[in-house]
């Protein structure tokens, strides 16, 4: 794999690292700053709306990764929720154990488990006290799951809406597994109530700042890893089996390899963004895998422009943005503008907004 | 002139013992009115007058007496109390009640004299019917008064299937009795019958008392305890084996409506439609809109609305298909990931107009009257109309669309189109009109769908969204461009799943199906039944 990963161009050019480093300077810094003006300055940020868009920048996260799977390696994953939610219950579990015994029942237990009369913790639990550990696991969980069943299903040549639709099951399947309270991991109401994170209250400004910030580079890593990996001869071969995958095969390339290298990086982002994702919103639960919510992950990418990686997480705002302000604001019409959505998008605008932009520039 | 004198007194002869036959158990005499008197002892006697006859109508008039619905009017003819004040004449051609009608009070020790009399007088009558549901009836709770009765009875009966309920009534005394050989006895009935209400009493025969002694002292008895208790776990495991398995032949009757449409637009066009359980749904909704219109405007013909349903609902959901094809899909072709995007965004406004115009709440389709209800087939499992009915409707539904796809033009021209697209183009088939007019069809087949769970549950906008997965998973099974390997693919998951469901739970039985299907794939790609040849290259 390491002769795969040969330079073929620089990750970014020179004016490319330039615009880079701007962008990445501004999202991690302009929110926590505007939060932090006195709250009579015109300018003053509101709290909610840190944790909003903190949000975001985990669902950008994961829309590079879907845009890395599909944009470059055409492949349409409809279980990515199945990862972002991994690493959010590993990240989750940390935080029950964070807890301790400032529960609603005074126990050492997560409040769950006293309610489902359990005398002990579940043998998968115990190592998620340890913060590191918890990390890694939501990182290597969702990447072993992601090679496991992607090694079967590109193994035995699972392509197009086949693989998409296996996915979908996959998803469904695991819903209905984590909706279970025997699984031990919440059940319905999966984990929430979190007190803090790595010894740090969650509800304290410096934390949501904190938090954000990594968030914003935690997105800004992602696309320069995606980045390094289109760059490079890998990425090229990806592009190529995208557009003509036999004809890869014949030439002597395995694509299973390729595939499989791509699909577990892109789980693995799916679950760092998940892991962020959690101690912000506070809570997470089997919803989180409803296979509308993988399949929605899909139209982020599709708005904002495939193949680009800057289309991707442009699209994941654009239309987040959208939904938390139509549900509000127009509740029965938010289902009607996400449908039209999908469908105008697919008919008129292939290439997102980062294809419309560039149409008009020209 | 000798033949004719014979003839005659053959005549003759009938008549009289027939005659006579009528005397000895007169349907139209029976005086009841003894029934009615003050002295106990009185009352007493008359009952024992009318048990002698040992007829049916007896057994009738002493059992109404003992609900407290017989009435003797003033000419002490017996009549039956029913709803609403009316009164049957319980004897044959006895006329209106002359008034005043008299009810027989019946108190505690009437009551005593009555069971064992009702039962004898059921017990010894010639029809067989009768004596069954007596046998049954005796058979449900213990009564250890009648078991001499039941013992005299059992000795003179021949029917088998009576035989076995008075076995199964004695058995319930015999089991307590102190003499080893009558409880060996009832536990020989028990353990022929496999009567599962007889468990908890085996159990408690194998238990130990709080010295660790068993409460049943004698090993033998224990022994065939043991073993009517085994043989009634494998007659309940027998049940519901079949039980699943018709539920199972229900699901996967449902499953392939669900995915009959999916599996040829996608063997036809190689697009997911992920609006198909939306097509489902609209079917469903269409079967609703159908009964509550027959509700408002032909109240009389309400059950009849089914049947008009079927076609509303494949023609809604058409309609429906076929405006979908034309505006959107027509324009991907060749895209499909981009069709399974645009056909989810279609999905999430169609359940949105459905909640907008039905309202979000679920809605309950009715089954008219000739689909309501069951029938008994095994003690504990019902066989439900409504599910035969669906049965019975997928298996009309595969015959029409194999009639449509072997029989007719168009289906020729589907086969084609499915197998080689451009080959087929260029014999002048106009692909565009097949694509339209299968996919209006295919989603009429979906609709059909709809009116089939409208009959089996609630139908509500997310109907649709339940189903999608596992029709995907059909077709994903079954391979495409084959009816019988959507059919082996329906039913065996339809099976499976209802198979696994008692053992490993509903959700783990789904995911280990979903992993079954994921390593099935491995070795077969294209389903169970794929097309060989140049035809399996198309992906």
């Amino acid at each position: 794999m390491s002769a795969a990963l040969t330079r073929l161009e620089p990750v970014l050019p020179k004016r490319g690292w330039a615009a880079f480093g701007a962008v990445a300077l501004l999202s991690i810094l302009l929110v926590p700053a505007l939060n932090s003006l006195s709250p009579s300055s015109a300018l003053h940020l509101p709290d909610y709306l840190v944790t909003l868009f903190g949000k975001f920048l985990c669902y950008a996260t994961v829309a590079i990764a879907m845009d890395l799977l599909w944009g470059y390696a055409g492949i349409l994953s409809l279980g990515h929720g199945v990862f972002f939610a991994i690493g959010g219950y590993a990240m989750g579990m940390c935080l029950m154990r964070a807890i301790g015994e400032a529960g609603v029942y005074r126990s050492k237990l997560p409040d769950f488990m006293v309610f489902l009369d359990w005398k002990e913790l579940p043998w998968f639990w115990r190592p998620m006290d340890n913060f590191a550990f918890a990390l890694v696991a939501a990182l290597a969980v969702p990447g072993l799951l992601a090679y496991g069943f992607g090694f079967l299903a590109f193994r035995s040549r699972i392509r197009g809406v086949y693989f998409s639709i296996i996915t979908q099951a996959l998803t469904f399947a695991m819903m209905l597994l984590f909706f279970r309270n025997e699984t031990g991991l919440g059940g319905n109401n999966g984990l929430t109530d979190f007190k803090q994170i790595y010894g740090y209250p969650l509800h304290a400004a410096g934390t949501k700042h904190a938090l954000y910030m990594l968030s914003a580079a935690g997105l800004c890593a992602a696309f320069l890893i995606c980045r390094f990996v289109t760059t490079s001869k890998a990425g090229r071969v990806l592009r190529s089996i995208r557009d003509q995958e036999s004809r890869v095969m014949f030439l002597g390339y395995d694509p299973t390899r390729f595939k499989l290298f791509v699909y577990t990086l892109s789980a693995v982002i799916c679950g760092f963004a998940g892991a962020l994702y959690v101690p912000q919103v506070g809570i997470i639960n089997p919803s989180e895998l409803q296979p509308s919510n993988s399949i929605e992950m899909a139209i982020w990418v599709a708005v904002g422009g495939r193949g680009s990686l800057i289309g991707a997480p442009l699209g994941a705002f654009v239309v987040n943005g959208a939904k938390s302000w139509f549900t509000v604001a127009l509740p029965n019409a938010w289902l009607y503008i996400l449908g039209l959505l999908f469908v105008a998008v697919t008919l008129f605008f292939p290439r997102g907004l980062v294809g419309a932009l560039s149409r008009i520039r020209k | 002139m000798m033949q004719l004198f014979r003839a005659l007194l053959v005549a003759l002869v009938a008549v009289t013992l027939a005659f006579v036959r009528e005397a000895r158990a007169d349907s139209t005499v029976l005086d009841a009115s003894g029934l009615c008197a003050t002295e106990g002892t009185d009352v007493a006697r008359a009952v024992e007058q009318i048990a002698a006859r040992r007829d049916a109508l007896a057994a009738r008039v002493l059992s109404a007496m003992l609900d407290g619905d017989l009435r003797v009017d003033a000419s002490g003819a017996p009549f039956l109390a029913q709803r609403g004040d009316t009164y049957q004449a319980l004897l044959a051609g006895s006329g209106a009640a002359k008034p005043p009608l008299r009810t027989p009070v019946v108190d505690n020790q009437l009551r005593r004299q009555l069971e064992p009399a009702i039962a004898g007088l059921r017990l010894s009558v010639a029809d067989d019917d009768i004596r069954l549901s007596a046998a049954e009836d005796l058979a449900k709770h213990r009564n250890d008064e009648l078991a001499p009765l039941v013992r005299k009875a059992l000795q003179s009966e021949k029917n088998a299937k009576i035989r076995e309920k008075l076995s199964l009534a004695l058995a319930q005394v015999d089991l307590s009795s102190d003499d080893k050989q009558k409880r060996l006895g009832a536990l020989a009935a028990i353990k022929s019958a496999a009567d599962a209400t007889f468990k908890p009493d085996l159990e408690r025969l194998l238990l130990k008392d709080e010295h660790g002694v068993f409460r049943e002292a004698d090993a033998d008895v224990r022994r065939a305890a043991a073993s009517a208790l085994g043989s009634i776990d494998s007659r309940v495991m027998l049940y519901s084996m079949v039980g699943n398995l018709f539920y199972g032949l229900s699901l996967g009757s449902v499953l392939l409506l669900a995915a009959l449409g999916l599996a040829i637009t996608f063997g036809l066009m190689r697009v997911i439609n992920m609006a198909h359980g939306e097509l489902l749904m609209i079917g469903a909704y269409a079967t609703y809109a159908v009964e509550k219109f027959f509700q408002a405007h032909f109240p009389a013909h309400e059950d009849l609305y089914l049947i008009f349903a079927v076609p509303a609902a494949f023609c809604a959901a058409g309609a429906v298909g076929l405006l979908i094809e034309r505006t959107v899909l027509r324009f991907l072709y060749g895209r499909p990931l981009e069709t399974l995007l645009a056909t989810w965004g279609i999905s999430l406004m169609l359940i949105q107009t459905v909640r907008l115009i039905f309202g979000a709440q679920n809605v309950t389709v009715a089954n008219p009257q000739w689909l309501a209800g069951g029938v008994e087939v095994l003690p504990g499992f019902v066989l439900t109309y409504s599910r035969v009915a669906v049965i019975l409707f997928s298996g009309v539904v595969v015959a029409f669309v194999w009639f449509m796809l072997q029989r007719t033009p168009l289906g020729l021209h589907v086969r084609a189109v499915t197998q080689n697209r451009d080959m087929a183009a260029g014999m002048g088939i106009s692909t565009r009109r097949v694509d339209s007019w299968t996919f209006a069809i295919g989603s009429g087949v979906a609709g059909l769908g709809g009116v089939a769970l409208s009959q089996l549950g609630n139908v509500g906008p997310e109907l649709g969204q339940g189903y999608i997965v596992d029709s995907f998973m059909v077709v994903v099974l079954g391979g495409v461009g084959k009816l019988s390997g959507t059919l082996a693919g329906a039913f065996g998951l339809g099976i499976a799943n209802k198979l696994l469901e008692p053992a490993a739970g509903a959700v783990l039985g789904k995911i280990a199906i979903l992993g079954f299907i994921i390593l099935f794939i491995q070795r077969r790609p294209q389903g169970i039944f794929a097309l060989k040849g140049r035809a399996a290259e198309v992906t």
